[in-house]
């Protein structure tokens, strides 16, 4: 499974780019700002110059700031790509949302409530609904996020890499159990999954 | 110049003196104070709630309220914070009291339409004080996401109309404003001659106009799904919830922009006036402004990349939100272009001018990680996005609204405040604000969901932070509104221009006559020439 990219790369590189930037860019104009404000103080200079444009700088300003607006875009959208896109041979899950707990149903028909069990290394992909109002599945470790809509399917996936467990959240407001409305991601090896969804429990 | 009446001793019959010649003003200064206590009222409030909010948070589990009234906290706050202060706060108060004095204007267009918008406004807010004390408080966030603002048993009709009325106020504003600029301006004073104060005004009214209907209609819609079950939006009954969601920021976020494009103004009007020196790029923000109004009401649909809408869409709403990026960019720019050689003076507007350009910047800043489609899922619906636009709204607008009280509080009472006090307070505020919000971002990104009224043990830290910062900025909030109000205790000031400044307002008695103008003013050629200024402050060195 080494050839697929995990979207987790790619939504971090855009995050890191972003974040990296804005960084810089906050930094260099609050520090000249401040001393502008400390260079030109009335006390030791008095007599201000009348400069009221300058075409140059002000072109400058326009299309640097676009050229790197639009690579942001671009990062984002390699970003949003890889998450929306799922490779073949995903195990699927069917995933019901209510108010307010979390369904989830395997292909062999097992369900689970708050609790998704995936074997590590095999793509998930998710298939999500809502049986009452909108809720969203939000896995901040595999940076998935999706609504629930009642009438409406929606999808998205992931690369578990690591075996352990994750948390999963409602982040669409859905009433008073909104916050109460986690569950957990284990995931186990393809051994333990395989016998775990074969035996349809209690 | 000594018999000149201020607007506060406007001549009335015997009939109706005292509050009630107030409550039948067709004066744009008298409504424009009017609304400026209204106002602060209801700010206050929210800031109170969201104090709360915050309260509750501060500790995992339980502190201060259950769940349910959480969830109508965390409402009120958002209903009342985004439509009966931000987007009326600088239009309705500042707009009203100096966009006709701006333009050389002696009042609006049509003021009987300005009263009738105040009370409009004012009958919004009672509507919404009365769903607070009938079958429950509202619980479903200010956005009032269908289905669950349909199936919810509280009383969400009540605070639906209460903002629907408030729209109309809004609109008739933006109206009135607009015909205003076209008809009213002083003869000598071209488009280009106009303050940028007033310009921002031009391009908000516009958006206030052409968007405020759909939501209008939105919230009709949604009166009429919970009175008549009809199915427009519910699934269960064959609706589309997504459509209200378009519907819904087709509207409201173009109102982010009603909300900031009049504090860029009030930031583009103080700067050059403590730099004295001329905006840098006058032509440059006037064009981010239109640019701002038009493309900002292109991009609804950023706000709804995981919402299950095509690919194609969130591909479009995220190149256009880069897009409306590069105007706002352009002014701050600008802004601090300006600066560079001036003869600047620290004055507390100035200093809260400067905290916002700050503050705001990092709003801009975050928002184009929300304007990532890979990014933004991530962060979508979590904390950051609520330190977003805390930073925006309250960092951008909020304070454009401290600075914009500061640098006219002298001409509208004809008091000056104390400024150590005023420094104090802005100090309080902005590192409380800072303590309050950074947090958030760091919440955001380990995943820490918003309106949520509990959370996993991993969240603990950044709310603790959180909670302790946003004590501070109430405090600070406090501490300068006492400070203003003790202005009243001080002495009246003579000189009509405390600041130094250039535009129209500075150069009518503090607080200005009831008719604004004896006769029609000297237009500037360029509006932001403090050449004579600074003559004038050479001279009177020169005499001392």
């Amino acid at each position: 499974m080494s050839d697929i990219i995990n979207p987790v790369v790619l939504v971090d590189r855009s995050l890191y780019f972003i974040i990296g930037f804005s960084f810089v860019f906050l930094f260099a104009v609050t520090l000249v700002m401040i001393y502008f404000v400390i260079r030109y103080r009335r006390s030791r200079h008095p007599v201000p110059a009348d400069i009221r444009g300058n075409w140059k700088l002000e072109t400058a300003w326009i299309f640097i700031p676009t050229l790197i607006a639009l690579a942001m875009f671009v990062s984002g959208w390699q970003a949003y790509s890889g998450l929306r896109t799922v490779p073949e041979g995903a195990l699927e899950v069917e995933v019901i949302a209510q108010s307010f707990s979390w369904i989830f149903i395997y292909p062999t028909g097992k369900e689970t409530e708050n609790e998704l069990k995936v074997p590590v290394n095999t793509p998930v992909k998710l298939t999500i609904t809502s049986a009452d109002v909108i809720h969203s599945l939000y896995i901040p470790a595999f940076r998935v996020k999706v609504d629930a809509v009642k009438g409406l399917t929606t999808h998205a996936w992931f690369l578990p890499e690591n075996p352990g467990e994750y948390f999963l959240q409602c982040t669409e407001f859905c009433g008073v159990g909104h916050a109460d409305m986690t569950g957990v991601v284990q995931v186990v090896s393809r051994e333990e999954f395989d016998e775990w969804v074969a035996d349809d429990g209690w | 110049m000594e018999a000149v009446k201020s607007f506060y001793d406007t001549p009335v019959p015997a009939r109706f003196t005292g509050m009630l010649s107030w409550l039948i003003t067709l004066d744009h200064k008298r409504i424009g104070l009017m609304y400026l206590f209204a106002i602060l009222f209801w700010f206050l409030l929210a800031v109170l709630l969201g104090g709360a909010i915050r309260l509750e948070l501060m500790f995992p589990g339980e502190n201060i309220m259950h769940a349910d009234l959480y969830n109508s906290a965390f409402t009120l706050h958002g209903v009342i914070m985004i439509f009966l202060f931000i987007i009326p706060a600088l239009p309705a108060v500042f707009g009203n009291f100096f966009l006709p004095i701006h333009i050389g204007a002696d009042d609006v267009y049509f003021p009987k339409l300005n009263l009738l918008s105040w009370y409009l406004y004012m009958t919004g807010g009672v509507i919404a004080i009365v769903s607070l004390f009938s079958d429950g408080f509202p619980d479903t966030g200010w956005t009032f996401y269908v289905p669950f603002s349909i199936s919810t048993n509280t009383n969400v009709s009540t605070a639906v109309f209460a903002a629907f009325i408030l729209g109309f106020s809004s609109m008739l504003t933006g109206l009135n404003f607009i015909t205003t600029i076209h008809k009213m301006r002083v003869k000598t004073m071209g488009w280009l001659q106009m303050p940028l104060f007033t310009w921002s005004l031009y391009a908000t009214s516009w958006v206030q106009l052409l968007a405020t209907p759909v939501i209008a209609i939105t919230l009709v819609l949604v009166m009429v799904e919970r009175f008549f079950n009809v199915g427009l939006f519910d699934p269960a009954r064959g609706g589309d919830p997504i459509l209200y969601q378009h519907l819904f920021w087709i509207y409201s976020h173009p109102a982010v922009y009603i909300m900031i494009l009049p504090g860029m103004g009030v930031i583009s009007e103080i700067i050059p006036v403590f730099a004295r020196k001329s905006i840098f790029g006058y032509k440059a923000i006037v064009a981010s402004s239109m640019a701002i109004a038009i493309a900002g009401s292109l991009v609804w649909a950023h706000h709804m990349y995981t919402s299950g809408m095509s690919d194609t869409a969130v591909f479009v709403f995220s190149l256009l939100t880069f897009v409306v990026a590069i105007p706002s960019a352009i002014k701050v720019f600008s802004w601090v272009a300006t600066l560079y050689k001036g003869a600047i003076q620290m004055t507390p507007p100035l200093f809260l001018s400067l905290c916002f350009i700050y503050l705001f910047s990092v709003g801009g800043l975050t928002g184009l990680v929300l304007g990532a489609a890979g990014a933004n899922i991530h962060v979508h619906d979590t904390h950051f996005v609520v330190a977003h636009f805390h930073f925006t709204m309250f960092g951008g607008t909020g304070f454009a609204f401290f600075a914009a009280l500061h640098y006219w509080w002298p001409k509208m009472f004809g008091r000056m405040y104390d400024f150590k006090k005023a420094y104090a307070a802005a100090i309080l505020v902005t590192a409380g604000f800072m303590l309050h919000y950074v947090p958030m971002f760091v919440l955001g990104l380990q995943g820490m969901p918003r309106r949520y009224y509990d959370y996993l043990p991993q969240y603990a830290a950044g709310n603790f932070f959180a909670g302790f910062g946003a004590m501070f900025m109430i405090l600070g909030i406090g501490l300068m509104m006492v400070n203003l109000f003790l202005s009243f205790r001080r002495a009246q000031i003579s000189d009509p221009d405390p600041w130094g400044g250039v535009t129209l307002e500075w150069t009518v008695p503090s607080p200005p006559p009831v008719h604004n103008f004896v006769t029609d003013p000297d237009v500037l050629d360029y509006p932001y020439d403090f050449s004579g200024v600074v003559a004038g402050a050479v001279n009177k060195s020169r005499r001392t």
